[in-house]
């Protein structure tokens, strides 16, 4: 079974399985920065070299009570639990765009306190159920 | 071994299967379509929106599921150059490539009421398109590279560049910030979907496997026909 042949093949297989893990761990390893779909507002309150006439995407949950919907400007807060982010846009919104729920948001910073966005993404979370049972976990939380 | 591999056993084999499945499918499929339909609830959150995951999440599954496979046999039929593994694999190819364009597609669909766009350019999802490109490569290989041998030792190495790509797809949601919601379902610890919703999903997971099953027996009596023709006795 285990011919010279076959010993050949099976570590040529082996070396180039390595090889290739290993490139395409320093490819993405380089492109880290661009591949994370939006940054968190801690990202940006570190970060030294922000980016103010480029867009960019900022990401997290809109925080409690800071929503608020004037007739040609929504208002709302981007917080990761850590730091906060100010957010106006002007447009609609996707359904699923309510307080404490994760939202994307698509434009330029201002500075590093306010943002100014032109295209808004609803998150979705990984939890699914039904309609019933939000009620009851709702209660329980009270 | 080499009698059971033999051309007439194996088709013996292949239409008791058909038989089998075609028996149960459609009332399988019925079942749980009315299920993933009508009986499941709506979200809390998306509606009835949710009802396009019983299509997308199995799709993607069997989409990664049929590439490990391809993978790991092409693994070893390039080592120890085992023709029936090549017949299989080419077999399995463009089930896993409808599937994975039927996850992107049912994911676009989805994407447009819930985020409030089709497309986004994020880690699972180009990751998944690369998937797809992939799966594409196979399939043009072994189509279009005349000489048989050729063809075989190219696809293979495709397939197992390719299945490197495989953990990047799984874990991007975790590795990365990613528009795309992390896994519902783990391996290890409770899953996030409500069992109301989850026996409706593994209803149309097993449905679909066993559509994947019927097209694999299909695919893979014409590869063997196409051997007879050539007046072979056995692989």
């Amino acid at each position: 079974m285990l011919t010279f042949k076959v010993k050949k093949r099976a570590s040529f297989l082996t070396l180039i399985l390595i090889l290739t893990v290993f490139a395409v761990f320093l490819i993405l390893k380089s492109l880290s920065d661009n591949i994370l779909y939006f940054k968190s507002p801690t990202d940006i309150k570190t970060s030294e070299d922000l980016i103010f006439n480029k867009k960019i995407r900022v990401g997290g949950m809109v925080k409690k009570n800071s929503l608020k919907i004037n007739s040609d400007e929504i208002k709302f807060v981007i917080t990761d639990f850590k730091n906060e982010l100010n957010v106006s846009y002007s447009g609609t919104v996707p359904n699923l765009f309510t307080e404490e729920k994760g939202v994307v948001a698509e434009g330029k910073l201002q500075d590093k306190k306010f943002f100014v966005a032109d295209r808004i993404l609803a998150k979705h979370d990984e939890n699914y159920m039904p309609p019933e049972l939000k009620g009851i976990k709702k209660k329980d939380a009270k | 071994m080499i009698k059971f591999f033999n051309n007439s056993n194996i088709f013996f084999w292949i239409e008791k299967f058909t038989n089998f499945i075609n028996s149960i499918f459609f009332v399988l499929l019925i079942v749980a379509i009315s299920f993933a339909l009508i009986f499941s609830p709506p979200d809390y959150l998306q509606g009835d929106s949710v009802r396009i995951m019983y299509v997308h999440v199995p799709a993607a599954w069997i989409g990664l599921a049929s590439f490990t496979l391809i993978a790991f046999l092409s693994i070893l039929n390039f080592i120890f150059k085992i023709k029936n593994l090549f017949l299989i694999s080419k077999s399995i190819a463009p089930i896993g490539l409808m599937f994975t364009c039927l996850a992107i597609v049912t994911g676009a669909l989805w994407g447009q009421p819930t985020w409030g766009t089709f497309w986004a350019w994020d880690a699972r999802i180009t990751s998944m398109l690369i998937l797809g490109i992939f799966y594409l490569l196979f399939i043009f290989v072994n189509k279009y590279v005349l000489d048989q041998h050729r063809a075989n030792k190219i696809s293979s190495l495709i397939a197992i560049l390719g299945a490197v790509n495989i953990p990047i797809i799984k874990y991007s949601v975790e590795w990365w910030n990613t528009l795309h919601q992390p896994a519902s379902i783990k391996i290890a610890g409770a899953s996030t979907i409500h069992s109301s919703m989850i026996v409706p999903l593994l209803l149309m997971f097993f449905v679909l496997i066993l559509y994947c099953a019927l097209i694999f027996l299909m695919k893979y009596k014409t590869e063997i026909i196409r051997i007879k023709k050539k007046n072979l006795k056995r692989l």
